[in-house]
């Protein structure tokens, strides 16, 4: 942990596993790379900037019983027949990578590759069990399940507590309030309690907190799935205002097409191993090549 | 009043997450991160106190009527038990052990339910999670306050002495307050390994009740048990509060000294617990 350089990870990427018919020869060709160039890397530093964010050697795991919920009923019954199922997840499993300032980078993996895990460690929710991640600025994060939205309070309630958590003062949080009921356009929902919203209002409302929040580093995991088409146009359009001033957005979605249109960074993560990181025409191709699906139509649905 | 931390240079924020050493994190940090979000724990206080709809007239005089309502039940109990209805005094004595109990056990009720309850905003946010059990105390207590002139009023009712000692049972009120939270903080711990811990607390906070001195006065315990009074936390607290301010009278030395420790045993040994378990929060809810 001493070293910060992460002089492990492996120079290349490798495929994880003999069933991924990946190889990355012609990473070299790619000038947003930055595994490649590693050892070459801390000289450099002098002139270029520090990454924004450094993931050095990120283990995950979570350990997870069976039970449905823990209680102490359970544990007296277990401890009786003195069975102890813990169930160990490895959902990182030893990934690096830097990332420079003005990366939009897509994440791009099947269900349970650790995707959103990943998310969860770079916002500092979830601390990893082993490495060390850096990360420079303000994170807003907008995670899957939507900001902590509490289903009692109304929209406006909800916005100004998310603020509060993410570390803005109050002055700030009750100004942007209003831009953020503006943006997500709920009109007098805002002042409702938020059990009344419909799941679409829900995931507005969710991108417009994160995205007035000021971030420096914007996290977005598949939260865009849910909104109608005119407001997706509207938030991508939003996220490449953002991409202008912030300083590194995170993308995770099942829309290549979405990565493709607004990333310029792909990692390809397959079970918690990092395979590929590259240019989003590159690891698209390959991605799709290991999902034997070609480039077809399915694919690119806008999800 | 504005953090200054936050506002020095927030593009250059460089944040590290390390696993925890020992379970703990950094205490440096976290408590300015847990001091730059106080005002969040005010504000999420604030709102379920408004959701409850306890801002209302109606919701403000149950939060009154609830605990004094308990307080007749314990009147009734204990005139039959004495076989003599003591009157205003014995009323004014159980509501103003009860008052601080109540708050003492809504404190631990609501603590409880800060984490387990807290699901999305844990899943998603970044922030200092001892602010949830804070945010419970600081409900706990807004509900208790409303039941302060209730007290006073029974007190000016049953000709109760006023002096200037009855001051010094804030400091008692404050060290209450510490317990509470280290009290709040174990008990979220708790109920997120054990979800049944909810279903047990109403008999762990009813036994309490009893072995606390809320029905009875402090120097009233059984002789055999005076000594191992000390340890029941409640037994100082409450007890040197009911004395301060029902009574006027200023307690021992001991009591102060027992006070004192057990809230700063409880606070820091809640907090440390808490702290230590906190990673362990977002992966098991
Ligand atoms: N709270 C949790 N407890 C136990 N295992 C989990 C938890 N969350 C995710 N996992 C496991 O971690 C792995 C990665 O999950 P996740 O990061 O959600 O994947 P993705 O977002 O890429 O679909 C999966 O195998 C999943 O089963
Ligand atoms: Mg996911």
């Amino acid at each position: 942990m001493s070293s910060l350089s992460a002089s492990d990870s492996t120079p290349t990427p490798t495929p994880g596993g003999t069933e991924v018919p990946v190889a990355g020869p012609e990473d070299g060709a790619n000038p947003t790379a930055p595994h490649v160039g590693e050892p070459a890397q801390p000289p450099a530093t002098a002139a270029a900037p520090p990454p924004v964010v450094s993931v050095q050697n990120v283990s995950i795991t979570y350990r997870t019983t069976f039970e449905a919920a823990p209680t102490l009923k359970n544990t007296i019954v277990r401890l009786g027949r003195g069975e102890r199922k813990v169930k160990v997840v490895d959902a990182v499993k030893n990934m690096s990578f830097d990332i420079k300032p003005g990366t939009s980078v897509g994440i791009i993996g099947a269900n349970g590759a650790g995707k959103s895990t990943l998310m969860r460690a770079i916002a500092g929710v979830l601390p990893p069990s082993q490495g060390r991640i850096e990360v420079r600025g303000r994170i807003s994060a907008l995670l899957a399940l939507g900001v902590g939205f509490n289903p009692n309070l109304t929209g406006r309630e909800n916005v100004i507590l998310g603020g509060l958590a993410a570390g803005l003062t109050r002055a700030e949080v009750k100004e942007r309030a209003d831009e953020v009921a503006d943006f997500a356009e709920i009109g007098d929902f805002m002042d409702m309690p938020m059990r009344t919203y419909s799941s679409g209002m829900y995931q507005r409302l969710a991108f417009s907190v994160s995205v007035h929040m000021d971030p420096d580093i914007l996290l977005v995991d598949e939260a865009l799935s849910a909104g109608d088409a005119s407001f997706k146009v509207k938030a991508t359009a939003k996220m490449a205002e953002l991409m202008e001033s912030a300083r590194a957005m995170f993308l995770v979605s099942h829309s290549l097409g979405s990565i493709r249109e607004m990333c310029n960074e792909v990692l390809w993560i397959h079970k918690g191993e990092l395979i590929m990181q590259g240019s989003p025409r590159r690891a698209i191709r390959a991605y799709t090549n290991f999902l034997k699906v070609g480039e077809n139509a399915y694919t690119f649905e806008d999800l | 009043m504005a953090s200054v931390t936050e506002n020095t240079s927030p593009v250059d924020e460089l944040h590290i997450y390390e696993p925890h050493r020992a379970g703990l994190p950094k205490l440096g940090p976290y408590t300015r991160q847990l001091w730059a979000r106080r005002e969040f724990a005010a504000e999420f206080s604030r709102a379920g106190i408004r959701a409850a709809n306890t801002q209302t007239l109606f919701g403000q005089l149950w939060l009154v009527l609830n605990p004094t309502l308990l307080a007749l039940v314990y009147y009734v109990l204990v005139s039959v038990i004495r076989q003599s209805a003591g009157g205003f005094e014995t009323l004014a004595h159980i509501t103003c052990g009860l008052f601080l109990f109540y708050f003492v056990s809504g404190s631990i009720t609501q603590g409880a339910q800060s984490v387990t309850g807290g699901g999305k905003l844990i899943m998603n946010m970044n922030f200092p999670r001892l602010l949830l059990p804070f945010a419970a105390v600081r409900t706990a207590f807004f509900r208790f306050l409303p039941t302060v002139p209730v007290y006073f009023l029974i007190h000016i009712l049953a000709g109760g002495v006023w002096s200037p000692q009855m001051l010094l049972a804030s400091v008692f009120l404050g060290l209450t307050v510490i317990f509470c939270i280290g009290m709040a903080a174990i008990f979220a711990t708790v109920q997120v390994y054990f979800r049944d811990t909810s279903s047990f607390l109403p008999y762990l906070v009813r036994i309490w009740l009893y072995l606390s001195p809320v029905l009875w006065f402090a120097d009233e315990a059984p002789e055999q048990f005076q000594d191992l009074m000390v340890l029941n936390p409640l037994y100082s607290l409450i007890g040197s509060w009911t004395d301060l301010l029902l009574r006027g009278i200023i307690p021992e030395p001991k009591m102060w000294l027992a006070a004192s420790i057990w809230a700063v045993l409880a606070f820091v040994g809640g907090s440390l617990l808490f702290m230590s378990r906190e990673r362990e929060f977002t992966v098991r809810l």
